[in-house]
C-alpha cells in the first residue's frame, strides 16, 4: 500500500525516535558508567559522556568474578539447550504432523499444554525431578508394589537414582523440554505441498531421508530464528542455576555471577557500591547474546514473518 | 513390460466408499487417458495406481505383480503432479536427479544422465536455477525430466497440465506425446479437459461419481458414447437430448410436442419405450422446413468465427445446432432441422444407457 501522507510520516518517526531514546538511555548509563572509576561513578549528578577507565574494570571485573570459565560454562549450556531444543522440536513436529498414529492428536495438546507452565511456574516439582531424574519411576516402582516383590525374591531393594543436580545436563534438559519449537515447526511443516510429500516418496525417499534432504533445507529460517531465541533464553538463565547449581566454582553460570557483582546490602555488606564493576561486567555478559542476535538477524527475522514468496 | 491391470478395485474412506468396482487393463506401452469432472475419482484411482493411496477394495497388479502392498517406490511408476511438485530448495539439475541419488548412483554417471535428460526436455540452460526462477511451462519440463530419467514402467499424470496458458498446453501436450511415444512406457494420464483426453489417449476411460462409465478410442467413446452421462461429457458443445416415446411400430420415437425421429433398425428398443434421444450439434444442420426437417424454434445464436452456434428449442428443450453458414435468422421463428439417420443416438429413459450398446465393440476391449 502507498500512502503520501508527510505530516503522518514525521509523526511515526518522532514517535519510534522517543521509543528508541527510552531504549537506549538505560544502555548508555551502564556504558557510560563501566567507563567511570570508582568516584566518579558515585558522584551527583550521574556522567552522561564515557571516562577513561572502560578497559581497566572490565579487566577487574573479569577477574573478580571468574568469568573465563563461567563464560565457557554459559557457552557449553547454551549450545546445548540450542541444540537439543532445534533437533527435538524437529523431530517431535515431523512425527506429529507427517505421520499417522493412534494418540497423534492427544500428544500434541499434552506438549502444547507445556506452554502455558513456563520452568518459573513448575520450579519446585521440576527440581524434585532434577534431584533424582528416576523418581518417577521409583514412585511407580513402590506404589506398584513390585518393589516389595523383588525384595521379597532376591533380598535386594531397588533404589533408583540419577541425580542431576550441578551437572551441565541438569541445566539442559529441563530448558530444551518446552512446546515453543515444537509449535513452531508444527506450524511451519503444515504449511509444506503435500504434493511435495508425494513426490518424495515418488522419487524413492523415505521419511528420514525426506526430513533431511527436503523439510530441513526449508525450515533454515525457522531453525536460525529459534537458535537465537533458544541461546539468548538459556544466556540469560538466572532462577534455575541459581536453584540447582550449588558448585559454583565449577559449574556458575555468567549471569547468576553477574548479580553478585550488583552492590547490594548482602554482598557488599552495606560497603563500596561497586557500580562501575557491576556495570563493565553487564556489557561483557551481554556481548555474547547481541552477536548472535546481529548474526542471525536477516536469517530468523525471515523466519518469523514465515513467508513463502 | 509393464500392463497395469485393476481388478474389481475400491476405495472407501471411513464409511464413505467413493470409488467401487473398477476394472481395467492398461496395455504395455499404451496411452490411458482417465477422464472425468472433479470428485469422480480419477485422481485417486491414479494415486491407487502410484501407491499413495491404500486399495481398499480389490487388486492392482503392476507387470504381472500385485502391488497392492508395495510401497510406491517399489512400483516402478513416475509421477508428474499438478502442481509440478518440484522441490524449491534444489536447482533443476538437483531436482532432475534426486531420484537418482536417492538410489545410490554415483555422481558422475548421475550428471551425465540429468544432462543428457535435460536435454531431451530442453531445459539445459536451467540447470543451476531454482524452480522459483522459472516460468510455468518450465517448471512443468522439470518435473517430466524428473519422471523421465528414472526409466519408469509406467507413468502417471495428475492433471499436469491445467496450470499452464492455453497455447503451452496445446504445446506440452505434444511434448508429452513424443516423450510418450519416445521412451515407450505405459502412460496413464488424468484430467478434466475433454480436449486433453481425446487427443493424447490411445483409450480413454470415462469415470463418473466413482466409477468406470466407458472405456474405448476416443473416436468410439465420441461416436457410440455407451450413456447419457459420457455423451453429455464428451463433445463440444454439448449433445442435445430429447426426451421421447418408442412408436409401437418400433421404428421411430415421439418426441414430446409429437414430430417423431425415425430409427434405424439395429436400434431395437421396446414398444412404448421412454427413451433419450441424443443429436449432435455438429451433426445437425439448418434447413427449409418439410420433408422430414425436424421443426425447431430460434432463440439466439452465438457468433464463433468459423461458424455459428444456433440456440434452438424444440417445445422447452433447448437444442442447439453448429453450423458453418452464417443465417440471420429472428426470434421465434420456425427453423427445421436435418440430420443423417445413423447420427441418431438412443438412450434408455430411465437407466440412460446406449440401447444398442451390445454391438459395441468398446466392451470387448475392457478384458483385452
Amino acid at each position: 500500500m502507498i500512502e503520501r501522507t508527510p505530516i503522518l510520516n514525521f509523526l511515526t518517526h518522532v514517535i519510534l525516535l522517543i521509543g528508541l531514546a527510552l531504549v537506549i538511555f538505560p544502555i548508555w548509563l551502564a556504558f557510560v558508567a563501566a567507563t567511570h572509576d570508582l568516584r566518579a561513578v558515585n558522584t551527583a549528578p550521574v556522567e552522561l559522556l564515557p571516562g577513561p577507565h572502560l578497559w581497566a574494570n572490565m579487566k577487574e571485573a573479569w577477574a573478580l568474578s571468574d568469568f573465563g570459565p563461567k563464560f565457557v560454562n554459559t557457552l557449553i549450556v547454551a549450545i546445548g539447550v540450542v541444540v537439543g531444543k532445534v533437533t527435538l522440536a524437529c523431530i517431535t513436529a515431523f512425527s506429529l504432523v507427517f505421520f499417522n498414529y493412534r494418540g497423534r492428536m492427544l500428544i500434541f495438546w499434552l506438549i502444547f499444554i507445556t506452554l502455558m507452565l513456563p520452568l518459573e511456574v513448575r520450579i519446585v516439582p521440576t527440581y524434585a525431578v532434577a534431584a533424582n531424574a528416576l523418581s518417577p519411576f521409583q514412585v511407580m516402582l513402590d506404589a506398584s508394589g513390585l518393589n516389595g516383590l523383588i525384595e521379597t525374591l532376591s533380598g535386594i531393594r531397588v533404589a533408583l537414582e540419577w541425580n542431576l543436580l550441578n551437572s551441565y545436563t541438569g541445566m539442559i534438559l529441563p530448558l530444551v523440554a518446552t512446546a515453543t519449537g515444537t509449535f513452531l515447526y508444527r506450524q511451519f511443516f503444515l504449511t509444506v505441498p503435500d504434493e511435495l510429500v508425494e513426490a518424495a516418496r515418488m522419487d524413492g525417499a523415505g521419511p528420514l531421508r525426506f526430513l533431511w534432504d527436503t523439510l530441513i533445507p526449508l525450515s533454515k529460517t525457522n531453525i536460525a530464528a529459534l537458535a537465537t531465541i533458544m541461546f539468548v533464553y538459556a544466556w540469560n538463565q538466572y532462577l534455575w542455576p541459581l536453584l540447582i547449581i550449588t558448585d559454583r566454582a565449577n559449574y556458575g553460570m555468567v549471569v547468576v555471577q553477574l548479580s553478585d557483582l550488583v552492590p547490594d546490602q548482602f554482598s557488599t555488606g552495606g560497603g563500596t557500591p561497586t557500580w562501575h564493576l557491576a556495570m563493565a561486567a553487564t556489557l561483557m555478559v551481554m556481548l555474547p547474546p547481541i552477536a548472535i542476535v546481529i548474526f542471525m538477524q536477516r536469517w530468523f527475522v525471515r523466519g518469523l514473518i514465515n513467508t513463502d514468496k | 513390460m509393464a500392463e497395469i491391470a485393476i481388478r474389481n478395485a475400491g476405495k472407501t474412506y471411513g464409511k464413505t466408499r467413493i470409488m467401487q468396482d473398477v476394472s481395467l487393463v492398461i496395455n504395455n506401452g499404451e496411452f490411458v487417458v482417465i477422464l472425468g469432472p472433479s470428485g469422480c475419482g480419477k485422481s485417486t484411482l491414479l494415486r491407487m495406481i502410484a501407491g499413495l493411496e491404500d486399495i481398499t477394495d480389490g487388486e492392482i497388479a503392476i507387470g504381472g505383480q500385485v502391488v497392492n502392498r508395495l510401497e510406491p517406490r517399489e512400483r516402478g511408476c513416475a509421477m508428474v503432479f499438478q502442481n509440478y511438485a518440484l522441490y524449491p530448495h534444489m536447482t533443476v539439475a538437483e531436482n532432475i536427479g534426486y531420484a537418482l541419488k536417492v538410489a545410490g548412483m554415483p555422481k558422475a554417471d548421475r550428471l551425465a544422465k540429468v544432462a543428457a535428460t535435460a536435454q531431451s526436455v530442453g531445459l539445459t540452460e536451467f540447470l543451476d536455477r531454482k524452480p522459483g526462477q522459472l516460468s510455468g511451462g518450465q517448471r512443468q519440463r522439470v518435473a517430466m525430466a524428473r519422471a523421465i530419467i528414472r526409466e519408469p514402467k509406467v507413468f502417471l499424470f495428475d492433471e499436469p497440465l491445467s496450470n499452464l496458458d492455453a497455447k503451452l498446453r496445446v504445446q506440452m501436450r505434444h511434448e508429452i506425446r513424443r516423450i510418450h511415444n519416445q521412451i515407450s512406457a505405459t502412460s496413464v494420464f488424468v484430467t478434466h479437459d475433454q480436449h486433453e483426453g481425446m487427443t493424447l489417449a490411445d483409450r480413454l476411460v470415462v469415470m463418473n461419481k466413482g466409477t468406470i462409465e466407458q472405456i474405448g478410442t476416443p473416436e468410439e467413446v465420441y461416436d457410440r458414447p455407451a450413456s447419457v452421462y459420457v455423451a453429455g461429457f464428451i463433445g463440444s458443445p454439448a449433445m442435445n437430448f430429447l426426451p421421447g416415446r418408442v412408436t409401437d411400430s418400433r421404428s421411430a420415437v415421439v418426441l414430446d410436442d409429437g414430430q417423431t425421429i425415425p430409427l434405424v433398425s439395429a436400434i431395437k428398443p421396446a414398444a412404448g419405450q421412454m427413451v433419450q434421444i441424443g443429436l449432435r450439434p455438429e451433426k445437425l444442420t439448418l434447413a427449409p422446413l418439410g420433408g422430414g426437417a425436424l421443426a425447431a424454434r430460434f432463440e439466439f445464436a452465438e457468433e464463433l468465427g468459423s461458424g455459428r452456434l444456433y440456440h434452438l428449442k424444440i417445445e422447452d428443450v433447448p437444442v442447439s445446432v453448429m453450423a458453418a453458414e452464417k443465417h440471420s435468422f429472428v426470434e421465434g421463428q420456425t427453423i427445421g432441422l436435418r440430420f443423417p439417420n445413423d447420427a441418431v443416438h438412443v438412450f434408455d429413459g430411465a437407466s440412460g444407457l446406449r440401447l444398442d450398446l451390445h454391438h459395441a465393440p468398446a466392451a470387448a476391449l475392457v478384458s483385452a
